[in-house]
């Protein structure tokens, strides 16, 4: 037997002890990427995708806890939709139809890639990862889950069970930019995120990781007037000299930094009409 | 236009259906890729990472270790010729002493499943001598260049010079404009089962291609054997817009197929393809118009630099086509052009939809508004002002004897209606940006633009091309056979419609598509309705005679006084009325019939003669939505009115207008294959993109029949100008929405806001 | 090779044993190369084009991506499923009629889809169905007769209720 299709979370977290070299797959949409193009062969494949804990979904009045397997099908609409908005936005971002079917957030962590569409939400919204293993789970904040372009900060033998997204008092929401108006690799996007008199701003695309915006995020709780004109371009240009973007086959460090300063901008100017 | 849907009988001018629909859309029709036999190996090929380095050595040993494996070929087996090409037979089968490009072949493998080929290619160790990379064309062919193959590095140069080169005008604009290399990204990549004779002294191929006949000839010089003994079979093509007219695998597997004495199936994925075919040429084109004080062209002088990447292909016949499509389709009495096709290290470069035409009329439009601009006057009125007519000289001394409407094609164009302004509460999609959900309707600003084109259709250049066609006319069936690619653009539904016309049949049994009768030539050039259709129309014609005089015999008539009406044959002087399939009852009539166009000429050193065979015009109007501080575009609406001759099929030229539209959008905003010092960055469909459903504009088509009385049922090929002014169309009108100069094509993101 | 093994799918209604399969292959590969069910095509083989799209347990994915071991227990169907008795299905059938057919090797993708569409909304508006459809590249057509065939279905199945 080389693929394991464990049935549930302590089936799966015996196997992986059993098993550490194994892959971990959900979805599949990345890992089979990877085998199609010949970079990767794997011998043994733990198969997460049928394990019911997984896939479910606790909406509370303070946070919603969703499984690592549930397809951002799910997060674009309904009541998930409806409780995070700014996730269903990236949701709807992510690859297309036939992939929001698939993938899932345990997958968007899993690989980590900095163009993961899902993770400056999680990041400004102060999400945090359920890593379960045989000895139990712990819960590891975004910030501290992503360490590295595809690198995150989960064990060998633990899996991505679910992540607590909290619930924000203030408008959410998310831009990304991509050169085609649908089923297209993120070039920059960004999360904002009002929570009471509180910013955040987290970036994709345009850094290692995701990047946390906390100077412009401070300069902004230090103002006394939160309105006044002017706010929005200056938070739009405090993000932008916060990323730290490259030039890439898909775009460049300048038009990155140049984009994150209008989706700021835009994303902040769309929070405080509303 | 509104298509007739009434299903009468499926003669010229009716939207017959697709005979192959059914299949389809079931998944029962067998592509190329689909096909499979008893004891089939799979082939894989070994291709260089570098642009260029010397090949040291070659150890297959371990390859061979892998348990499966049953070939391992390189360039020592290679029983044939070492090269092959369309042009010029200067493309290795496998590279033997040095790679000119990332992605050339070194070996190929046979071997019992694709993951072991893949295990094997793997094994293969190869020992390279870097070189460095050349790979900006005018270094290629400065005075200070280094030849990077034994033929040099200049694949062509030619000049066109007419009239009074010192003429100027009191307006004189100038551009330099950027093309980038477009992909053809047909969806079925390469693929090919090679089956050997039991005697191993001949091979039997199914191929998706775009010329059997060609393919065979190319094939039989590097495999050494006689063409007889190369026998091709279409495979289901995938979609072809000239990446299908090169050799790619077929050498490959029928070696393979050969050495193993087995079938053996080979298929590109996605990122071999991207390696294994040609692509559209990248090109640099500085242009400068001299004009009246009204805007109307005095002269040209123009200079092109083509890309033809590592090996020549076709590029010496995109150079050409480039130049002498300078003027665009507008007069212009004097005009000095100077092209040069370079060979670098880059990917090779060759076919593609539009061939050369595509960069010429994204200058020569850039221009036409700059002219308008300093004449004040309307980009529709400079158009209309220079508009060539049938009868005027090209600049080529050519005179233009097409049926030249394109005076019709703009203002057909411009009447088309416009789309209403984006609403206030417009639907999030509608956007530019799309689902990333980046603008506000207030950040959008709309912009229009146009575009013209004029296009050579056929092969030019004193070429013989002809196509063959056979018909069979028994019991009231015509039964027809070709060798015409059918690779979606719809002759195999045309073929059947035109012996309907002719022969008064309902039924209509086409043959397996292969090399068992004459070439028909390559699907390019817009050339196959013309062509082959000619052909299938002259077979057809001449059975058709034949019926005649058989009925005139039996009745004691003159032949000529017969007629087809409907599914009869008719009497015009008298009452005689018999239905083809009682006429034809008992009887056979076979004819074969090989079309050749007009004879064309090659050009001299000034670049005059008649080279092209004819033309066909087209106007585009392009309405686009813009972000201008993200530099996003959403491309609303196409108008287009094009000259398509007669329309033989509503459906089908409808469906080449759409369809080349969105290849020409795609060039416009976003397909660009990425080459860095020679490599390629972009070989996926994640990062090469295609436009999707949500990037497809509205199109709203006008079709000017004005029958050619050249073209054999009045009917000019429709397949490449739909492709060609879209492109500048729509960078003209992100122009007019931002109010900014831009000169390169795809126009990316930062090239609007930066 | 290692890392083999031995599994059964159920496709259209149909158990299939797969024997000592390579794990790394997807289900469109094993689809088209173990099953013979070759109508399902392959594209990019990473999600980006749709040809390859099949239903697994009512949710429409790319099969390309799907590592087939992982797919037991499920029911997968294919475009072989959809006219078995012969019999066009409407989609099917407007796809012919309206022209969305060129090369045809996105076409049953593009089928998969439009009835994944059309079974859980009968009556989409214009910006859903370009939205449902938006994986699907089709090359050829330009889409616009992929929308009228669409159109087509819609209007029929909302004329015969």
């Amino acid at each position: 037997m080389t693929v394991f299709i464990p049935r549930s979370l302590q089936e799966a977290t015996d196997l992986i002890a059993e098993h550490p070299d194994a892959h971990l797959l959900t979805g599949g949409t990345d890992l089979m990427v990877e085998v199609n193009f010949n970079h990767r062969r794997p011998e043994k494949v733990i198969s997460l995708g049928k394990i019911e804990e997984l896939h479910q979904v606790t909406i509370n009045d303070d946070h919603v806890i969703i499984g690592a397997a549930v397809p951002y099908a799910q997060m674009e609409k309904g009541e998930l939709g409806e409780s995070l908005p700014a996730l269903a936005e990236a949701a709807r971002t992510v690859g297309s139809p036939q992939i929001r079917a698939a993938g899932s957030l345990g997958g968007n962590l899993g690989t980590c890639s900095p163009a993961g569409d899902s993770l400056p939400v999680l990041s400004a919204t102060n999400s945090l990862v359920h890593l379960t293993s045989a000895g139990g789970t712990r819960m590891v904040p975004f910030s501290e889950f992503m360490i590295g372009p595809k690198r995150n900060s989960r064990q060998p033998h633990e899996i991505i069970t679910a992540v607590t997204v909290p619930r924000t008092c203030g408008w959410q929401g998310y831009a990304k930019v991509g050169t085609r108006n649908a089923m297209v690799i993120s070039v920059a996007s960004a999360c904002v995120v009002f929570h009471d008199d509180e910013l955040r701003i987290a970036l994709g695309s345009v850094g290692p990781t995701i990047i946390r915006c906390t100077d412009t995020e401070n300069w902004y709780q230090s103002l006394a007037s939160k309105k006044s004109t002017g706010v929005s371009l200056e938070i739009g240009s405090r993000a932008s000299q916060e990323s730290r973007p490259i030039d890439d086959h898909r775009s460049t460090a300048d038009y990155r930094r140049h984009a994150i300063k209008v989706l700021a901008q835009r994303l902040f100017e769309r929070g405080m009409s509303k | 236009m509104v298509l007739t849907k009434t299903r009468q009988r499926d003669v010229l001018g009716h939207s017959a259906l697709r005979p192959d629909g059914t299949a389809k859309v079931k998944g029962d029709f067998a592509f190329s890729s689909d096909l499979w036999a008893e004891n089939m190996l799979w082939g894989a090929t070994l291709r260089s990472p570098h642009p260029h380095a010397r090949i040291v050595s070659i150890d297959l040993s371990k390859a061979w270790k892998v348990t499966g494996v049953e070939a391992i070929i390189t360039a020592s087996d290679v029983p044939g010729q070492l090269t092959y090409g369309l042009i010029s037979e200067d493309q290795p089968v496998f590279a033997f002493d040095v790679v000119r490009y990332m992605g050339e072949p070194i070996a190929a493998v046979a071997a019992d499943h694709p993951e072991t080929c893949r295990r094997a290619l793997a094994a293969i160790e190869i020992t390279y001598e870097i070189l460095p990379p050349l790979t900006d064309p005018e270094m290629s062919i400065g005075e200070q260049h280094i030849p990077i193959h034994p033929d040099g590095n200049l694949i062509r140069e030619q000049r066109i010079v007419r009239g009074d080169i010192t003429a100027t005008g009191p307006i004189v604009v100038e551009g330099t404009y950027i093309i980038g290399m477009q992909d053809q990204a047909f969806l079925g990549t390469e693929s090919a089962l090679a089956t050997p004779d039991h005697d191993g002294g001949g091979v039997e191929v199914y191929v998706a291609t775009q010329w059997l006949h060609e393919d065979r000839k190319q094939m039989a010089k590097c495999l050494n054997m006689p063409e007889e003994k190369v026998r091709l079979t279409l495979g289901g093509v995938g979609g072809a817009f000239g990446a299908r007219e090169d050799i790619s695998l077929q050498v490959h597997t029928s070696l393979l197929a050969l050495r193993t004495g087995r079938p053996v199936k080979m298929q590109y994925g996605r990122e071999e393809s991207f390696f294994g075919h040609v692509h559209r040429h990248p090109a640099k084109v500085w242009m400068k118009h001299h004009a009246t004080a009204e805007g109307e062209i005095v002269k040209i002088e123009a200079r092109f630099l083509f890309d033809g990447g590592a090996y020549s292909s076709t590029s010496a016949a995109v150079l050409l086509n480039g130049i002498t499509h300078t003027q665009g389709p507008y007069r212009c009495p004097n005009a000095i052009v100077e092209g040069f096709a370079s060979r670098t290290n880059n990917p090779p470069c060759g076919a593609m939809r539009g061939f050369g035409v595509v960069q010429a009329c994204f200058a020569h439009e850039g221009q036409m508004d700059k002219i308008a601009e300093a004449a004040g006057i309307s980009p529709v009125a400079v158009r209309l002002l220079n508009a060539i007519r049938t009868g005027d000289t090209l600049i080529t001394g050519q005179i233009l004897e097409s049926v030249a409407p394109v005076e019709r094609c703009i203002r057909e164009t411009d009447a088309l209606p416009l789309p209403p302004p984006l609403p206030t509460d417009a639907h999030e999609l509608l956007l530019p940006g799309g689902s990333g959900l980046t603008a506000d309707r207030r950040h959008i600003v709309r912009g229009i633009g146009y575009g013209v084109s004029i296009k050579n259709i056929m092969y030019s250049e004193g070429f013989d091309d002809y196509s063959t066609a056979r018909c069979i006319l028994k019991d009231g069936v015509a039964t027809i056979k070709f060798a015409t690619s059918e690779v979606g653009q719809g002759f195999v539904t045309l073929a059947p419609q035109i012996a309907r016309s002719v022969l008064g049949v309902d039924e209509v049994v086409t043959e397996t598509i292969d090399t068992q009768i004459g070439s028909a030539g390559s699907t390019s050039a817009s050339r196959q309705t013309w062509m082959s259709g000619g052909a299938m129309d002259g077979a057809c014609r001449m059975v058709r005679e034949r019926l005649f005089e058989h009925v005139a015999a039996i009745h004691k008539l003159d032949p000529l006084q017969l007629a087809i009406e409907n599914t009869d044959v008719v009497d015009t002087r008298g009452h005689l009325r018999i239905p083809v399939s009682e006429a034809s009852s008992g009887v056979r009539f076979e004819e074969t019939f090989e079309y050749h166009h007009r004879p064309t000429e090659d050009l001299d050193e000034n670049g005059q003669g008649n080279c092209h065979v004819a033309f066909a015009f087209v106007a585009h109007r392009a309405v686009v939505d813009v972000d201008p501080e993200l530099g996003l575009v959403k491309v609303v609406q196409i108008a287009t009115a094009q000259d398509v001759g007669r329309v033989l099929n509503p459906l089908s030229v409808l469906g080449q207008i759409e369809g080349g539209i969105a290849q020409g959008l795609g060039l416009a905003v976003m397909e660009e294959i990425i080459v860095q010092d020679g490599k390629v960055r972009n070989p996926s469909f994640t990062d090469y993109l295609l436009p999707t459903a949500l990037d497809a504009p509205t199109v709203i088509a006008s079709m000017i029949e004005e029958p050619d009385p050249q073209a054999p049922m009045g009917a000019k090929g429709v397949g490449e100008p739909p492709c060609i002014s879209v492109t500048p169309a729509i960078v003209a009108a992100i122009r007019n929405a931002v109010g900014k100069s831009i000169d390169r094509c795809p126009v990316r993101p930062q090239d609007i806001c930066l | 090779m290692s890392g083999h093994q031995n599994y059964t799918l159920n496709v259209n209604g149909t158990e299939h044993p797969v024997k000592d399969a390579w794990i790394g292959e997807s289900l469109l590969y094993v689809l088209r190369e173990r099953l013979g069910l070759p109508g399902s095509k392959g594209a990019c083989e990473q999600g980006e084009c749709g040809s390859c799209t099949v239903v697994i347990d009512g949710s429409a994915v790319c099969s390309c991506l799907v590592m087939a071991a992982t797919a037991v227990d499920s029911q997968i169907a294919t475009i072989e499923g959809l006219a078995e008795d012969g019999t066009l299905t409407d989609v099917q059938e407007a796809f012919i009629t309206e022209g969305a057919v060129q090369c045809g090797f996105c076409t049953p993708g593009l089928v998969m889809a439009v009835h994944h569409l059309l079974e859980s909304n009968d009556n989409p508006d214009e910006m859903t169905v370009k939205e449902a459809l938006s994986g699907n590249i089709c090359r050829c057509t330009g889409y616009g007769r992929i929308f009228a065939a669409v159109d087509a279905v819609i209007a029929q199945r909302q004329a015969g209720k």
